[in-house]
């Protein structure tokens, strides 16, 4: 129903993408500027292509707002169709949430973003004809079942064949050989393997082509049961433990069936247990953390919080922020989720033993605490390019459903879920903790979490390696069919130029000192440090007495099963995890070393960046945080010009100004929107809160009294 | 005993004493008890230890655990001392002391039963703990430190009102107060309007409460407007009228020139301004008062703010409440009344800024919320306050010169741990500030650690500035002549309480973002004794910063050096410094 042929002369004047098709368009649109509560707006264009919709605002000759941070894929009024939160239209001032067919057309539409920007647009000026177009258009391609094929990164990739190699340092985990450098990083190779049985897929479509095993692990139990069973190595912590997944079996009706499972397990679990490997712990993470279902519902609360239409709401809802906030149990997940992750590092780095974790396809809850085991545990993970690959290992070549849980084709509500989300939420409460330990910033896992929606990366786009494989080959639309070529989100080039980039890396990051003879001791002392943390275990060990422990052992081995697990686990002492917390943080912090979060309820707090950055009402004129990095870019580029200065006076070239610094960023122009946007507002009125008090119910007397009681009206008589 | 007198008799036993800190407290700090005790720290467990009881400070350290445990505990903080068990009490630990303090923690003790041990402590403790209750003086009489300034220079109100252009053709100064005749709880230098006369004054004082007549904070440079401050009106159940009090009103307004009504914030809410009739008290009626109009606050009472700040304590001491944080925050309303405090102080600066119009800012008495609401405004008015010195200027004037009751409000030396009067009304400001400098990292001279300091000797009375309740009997007291200035010990040692990320700003208003979703709860200072609460101190990202902008000094050095030698065209330059390249990799190992 669309036409499609009209098109190209338009587009002239959108800043289309290769690939990109315009789908309809209405002019005379309004877009009100959400800044002021008033009606402020711009006329201009609202345009919805195969990848995004935009509004060109009609007089955008020249603007000198022009923002530092420039997205060079999505612009400031574009919202890519994957984007899309909600629509709603509003009729005679109700607001209707807009799914399909529509039989009346709104007079504005109000559209929900995902990176929680929000936008208002009024028909009222627009051509009924228009009118219908747009709105059904946007409707049909941003909320209606789609194809895979007809996702934008088909077109973007057949009409724009690239040859970037924006890899990077990022290690794609796409060949045996990134599998094996892994293995040989840790210094997991003794035990570990990697294996090709999965070749041609023949294992699973839903592991990945190579992955690595126990060394003890056979051929044929990979294949016996579709992977299943099977523990996959994620890492090898620096005193040998390993951190493993599996993914557990489906509940079965067959008593037979399951009694084979269950024994194929157990000789697995022998296997695995025995020397050279360490113990063996097993989590089942559907039963220790909270289900996805429970993690969309407190997002799906926790995001509306953000998604404010107006000054009164933000007002209104401001009084009772806290109890919100605490109702949409976003938080608390976030805590649970650190505090598994810690209790895991605990088992890995004081007990030395291995941690498998269970889930049924291993490929959601799993792939947020092995990556979070690994940002607190390995300072590789805390590089950008270290980061970079541990998402590629464990969740785009780890097979997390991204299509799925992003819900990008729209196809089923019930397998929406924010994982991915969840997880960097989680490392941002890393970050904001212990700023120096990272060399990327908060910016970086902002734009990390918007570049979720913007379908010209293969990155989040597919479920599992198997199903990007499948698609690769351009049968469908073109004869030839050369396979096509997709982008990666970490070519971040694609996104910001280099001016941009500077964002995302962290100037203060405390690179890891250099392997210095003078250092030796101090390296020496440190893993010494590393070594003291199970300081406590002595002590808990001499209590326990020494028969107690061998007998456990005796039982453990008659049984088989040197394994333990965190549920029910009576032998293990009840404050082990407090005793470990606590006696990292009495210690300085190293880094470079194991970080630990901190937990406690005032320290999670609420990603201010992501999810305040467009409310007007909480933007902090030249403030927030913002405010300090620009201070320390600034001072980062004038070091730098220092620099060159520097050299210029060495060769003796004839050298400027001394004291000529580079421009400086003008903070009073910056708010929390920064870099994202620069203020619209010149003038500075302050936010001033609408609805204030509410009545404090339980202390009325005190309320009523006076600061002190003195009767005043004797001293005038 | 003299405490150097009793170190040098020490045996080794007490060499500990000799890492003591004994700030340079002198030949005065008398010695007084030592006592072998169990410190019984809610966070790790009992604590075998060793105090020692000065003059001024409880100090305990631990003999048997590592890393060594130290408490450092000024006797000014301490608000109650309790007798915890008796003769006949048998549990482990039972005997002893329980002591509660004005700074968020309480200590306990727990002592043998046989000997005096106990009586002897109590006793030493709630003499010096309580000096006022005991005929003593505090310790900032005793206190004989040397410092490199002298904090009693910063604030002389004459200059600061020059500063602010003042005296010009529509304002002037007056001596009126100068024996505090006209007021005994203001200033003796106050400045009022130049068309008001000196009998026109002390008629406004008659109805004014306490003679608190509305005088001038702060003067806008550029709009004129003007920030007043005084307190209620003497309106009653009558309504009466004043005259002279509805013309000097009138005459503030004219002063800018300003044809619109002149604004008047009531920091009560409106109930408790009319309740206030019954009293005697009231609020500026519109019949009156034509052309002013009056706005209402919504600021609650001190009675309100201390019942908050105890339920704030329950929560995080001595631990932070595991489940539901958010909502047992909430339920404090600490930072709602925080919320509403900034919110009311933002009010007052847009309303002189961007208004154009003099306001007139009263509560009651205008020496609690119109102290934390006109120097709030002025903080986000003018860039000057937020300097180091400036801001010690800010305390001084707005709040110790105006007659907040300090004494009253943080009951010094004063065993009356229950008194109605007692307060946290200053360390509410101190937190909108710390929230301000939390919103704007960049607008303030100063770091956290300066506003700690000056909640910490706000309880310690090592230094005479928060002592007494107002500047008349400061002055009987001698105060400036007998103790030492807080400001004293800080501006000796400038950098220690400098934000490096500091950008001077010049004239910019800055008003703080008052809500829910950016006030946060100040950690560092409420729950600083927890020590699972993570304190990175120094702050790693100042820390770094400091290290640019060394690096940054010593690059700058370097080229300069660098120039002089090549004008003067000596060309073996290379051979004299190290080259840029190489210099770099040893900065980034030295990161």
């Amino acid at each position: 129903h669309v036409q499609l042929n009209s098109v190209q002369s338009i587009l002239t004047n959108v800043n289309n993408l290769e690939g990109e098709l315009l789908l309809c368009e209405a002019s005379t649109v309004y877009k009100y500027i959400q800044e002021d509560g008033s009606n402020r707006g711009t006329y201009g264009k609202l345009v919805c292509t195969n990848f995004k919709i935009a509004f060109l605002d009609d007089n955008s000759a020249s603007d000198d707002n022009e923002p530092q941070f420039e997205n060079k894929i999505v612009g400031e009024n574009d919202i890519t169709l994957q984007c899309v939160d909600q629509i709603y239209g509003v009729y005679d001032e109700k607001k209707k949430l807009l799914t399909g067919q529509l039989r009346k057309y709104p007079e504005k539409l109000i559209i929900y973003c995902k990176d929680l920007r929000v936008f208002h647009f009024c028909l009222r000026y627009t051509k009924e004809e228009e009118v219908k177009r747009i709105v059904s258009g946007i409707v049909h391609h941003s909320q209606t079942p789609k194809l895979l094929k007809r996702l934008f990164l088909f077109s973007y990739a057949s009409a724009a064949p690239n040859n970037t190699d924006g890899r990077n340092q990022t290690v794609m985990f796409e060949t045996l050989e990134d599998w094996r450098g892994e293995l040989e990083r840790t210094k997991g190779n003794a035990k570990y393997k990697a294996v090709t049985t999965n070749e041609g897929y023949r294992v699973s479509e839903k592991l990945p082509l190579y992955f690595v095993v126990p060394i003890c692990v056979s051929e044929e139990s990979i294949l016996k049961y579709e992977g299943r069973g099977i523990p996959i190595w994620c890492w090898s912590c620096h005193n040998g433990a390993a951190l493993l997944k599996m993914s557990a079996f489906p509940k079965e009706q067959d008593d037979s069936s399951s009694q084979m499972q269950k024994a194929f397990l157990d000789g697995i679990y022998k296997t695995i247990s025995k020397p050279p490997y360490e113990l063996l712990k097993t989590d089942d993470l559907s039963s220790s953390l909270p289900s996805l279902q429970d993690i969309q519902t407190a997002y799906t609360k926790f995001k509306q919080l953000f998604l404010i239409d107006n000054s009164t709401d933000f007002w209104a809802t401001d009084v009772k922020w806290f109890s919100l906030l605490e109702s949409t149990n976003w938080l608390e997940i976030i805590r649970r989720v650190l505090k598994k992750a810690i209790e895991v590092v605990e088992c890995l780095e004081r007990q030395h033993t291995n941690v498998l974790l269970i889930e049924e396809s291993a490929t959601d809850l799993c792939c947020v605490i092995s990556s979070l085991v690994q940002v607190m545990m390995d300072s590789y993970s805390r590089t950008k390019s270290g980061f970079q690959s541990l998402i590629q290992k464990e969740w785009v070549i780890g097979g997390h459903g991204f299509l799925d849980r992003c819900n990008h084709l729209h196809r089923s509500d019930k397998e929406e879920a924010p994982v991915f989300l969840l997880l960097l939420n989680c490392v941002w409460q890393l970050v904001q903790q212990y700023p120096p330990a990272f060399e990327f910033t908060e910016t970086y896992l902002t734009v990390l979490s918007d570049s979720l929606y913007v379908p010209i990366f293969s990155t989040f786009f597919f479920n599992s390696q198997h199903q990007k494989d499948t698609n690769m080959s351009g049968e469908s639309l073109n004869t030839q069919s050369s396979p096509f070529r997709f982008l990666t989100v970490w070519d971040w080039s694609v996104q910001f130029d280099p001016k941009a980039q500077a964002f995302l890396n962290n100037p203060l990051y405390a690179d890891k000192p250099k392997p210095d003879k003078s250092h030796r001791k101090t390296a020496r002392f440190k893993h010494q440090r590393q070594l003291s943390l199970p300081l406590t275990q002595t002590k808990s060990s001499t209590k326990r007495g020494f028969f107690r422990e061998e007998t456990d052992h005796l039982i453990k081995n008659i049984l088989g099963k040197r394994i333990g697990k965190f549920i029910n686990s009576s032998d293990e002492p009840p404050n082990s995890f407090r005793e470990f917390y606590d006696s990292w943080h009495s210690k300085p912090v190293d880094y470079h070393g194991l970080l630990l979060p901190c937990i406690d309820g005032p320290e999670i707090k609420v990603w201010a960046q992501r999810y305040l950055r467009w409310i007007p009402e909480a933007q902090l004129h030249g403030g927030g945080t913002i405010a300090t990095a620009a201070n320390i870019l600034d001072l980062m580029e004038e070091v730098q010009s220092l620099q060159v200065k520097m050299d210029e006076e060495h060769s003796q070239a004839i050298s400027g100004d001394l004291h000529s610094v580079p421009v400086l960023r003008n903070s009073a122009r910056l708010s929390s929107l920064f870099p994202f946007a620069l203020l619209q507002r010149q003038s500075i009125k302050p936010a001033l809160p609408t609805s204030t008090w509410k009545d404090l119910e339980d202390e009325d007397d005190l309320v009523n009294r006076d600061d002190e009681f003195v009767d005043l009206s004797g001293d005038i008589l | 005993m003299k405490l150097s007198h009793f170190l040098n008799n020490s045996s080794g036993q007490n060499s500990d004493l000799l890492l003591f800190k004994f700030i340079h407290l002198s030949e005065n700090a008398a010695f007084l008890t030592d006592k072998d005790v169990i410190y019984m720290c809610p966070f790790n467990g009992p604590v075998k230890g060793r105090v020692y009881i000065t003059n001024y400070r409880l100090y305990l350290r631990s003999v048997e655990n590592d890393p060594v445990l130290v408490l450092n505990v000024p006797l000014g903080v301490i608000s109650r001392i309790e007798k915890m068990g008796g003769a006949s009490s048998r549990g482990e630990n039972s005997y002893g002391l329980d002591i509660t303090c004005k700074d968020m923690r309480n200590l306990r003790f727990a002592l043998k039963q046989e000997g005096h041990s106990r009586r002897d402590i109590f006793e030493v403790l709630t003499k010096y703990a309580f000096p006022q209750s005991h005929n003593l003086l505090f310790f900032a009489f005793a206190n004989e430190e040397k410092f490199s300034e002298n904090g009693w220079m910063v604030y002389n109100p004459m200059s600061e009102y020059r500063r602010q252009g003042l005296p010009n053709e529509r304002w002037r100064v007056t001596f009126i107060n100068e024996h505090y005749g006209l007021c005994d709880t203001y200033p003796s230098l106050l400045v009022v309007p130049y068309n008001a006369t000196d009998d026109d004054l002390k008629k406004v004082a008659a109805f004014r409460s306490r003679n608190r007549i509305p005088v001038l904070s702060w003067i806008h440079p550029e709009t004129q407007a003007v920030i007043m401050r005084c307190s209620q009106p003497l309106v009653g159940m009558g309504g009466k009228r004043n005259k002279d009090d509805e013309r000097y009103l009138d005459i503030i307004r004219e002063a800018n020139g300003q044809i619109s009504k002149l604004t008047i914030y009531d920091a009560r809410p409106n109930v408790n301004a009319v309740a206030n009739k019954a009293t005697g008290g009231g609020y500026e009626g519109e019949d009156a008062y034509p052309n002013a109009e009056l706005f209402f606050l919504d600021i609650h009472n001190i009675h309100v703010m201390r019942e908050s700040l105890k339920k704030l304590k329950d929560i995080v001491y001595p631990n932070v409440e595991e489940s539901h944080w958010l909502s047992s925050l909430e339920s404090t309303h600490w930072l709602e009344h925080i919320k509403l405090v900034l919110t009311g102080a933002i009010q007052v600066a847009d309303k002189v800024s961007s208004g154009r119009s003099s306001v007139v800012v009263h509560c009651s008495d205008g020496w609690d919320r119109t102290a934390q609401l006109t120097s709030l405004a002025m903080l986000m008015l003018d860039s000057y306050y937020r300097t180091i010195e400036g801001f010690e200027v800010l305390v001084q004037k707005e709040w110790i010169s105006f007659g907040h009751k300090f004494a009253s409000r943080i009951g010094h030396g004063d065993k009356n741990h229950a008194d109605a009067d007692r307060s946290p009304i200053f360390l509410q400001f101190i937190d909108c500030v710390w929230q301000m400098s939390k919103q704007f990292p960049t607008a303030f001279e100063f770091n956290e650690q300066f506003l700690i300091t000056i909640l910490d000797h706000l309880y310690s009375c090592r230094f005479g500035t928060f002592l007494y309740n107002s500047e008349s009997v400061r002055e009987k007291e001698k105060v400036t002549e007998k103790t030492l200035s807080l400001w004293s010990l800080i501006n000796s040692e400038k950098s220690k309480y400098t934000n490096p990320f500091y950008t001077k700003e010049l004239n910019r208003a800055l008003y703080p973002v008052a809500s829910m979703r950016h006030l946060e709860l100040w950690v560092n200072y409420y729950i600083r004794w927890n020590p699972r609460i993570r304190q990175q101190q120094p702050n790693p990202v100042e820390q770094r910063y400091m290290e640019l902008l060394a690096l940054r000094d010593d690059y700058i050095r370097r080229l300069e050096e660098l120039q002089i030698t090549n004008n003067s065209k000596i060309t073996n330059s290379s051979a004299s410094s190290a080259s840029p390249s190489q210099m770099m990799s040893q900065v980034q190992t030295h990161f």
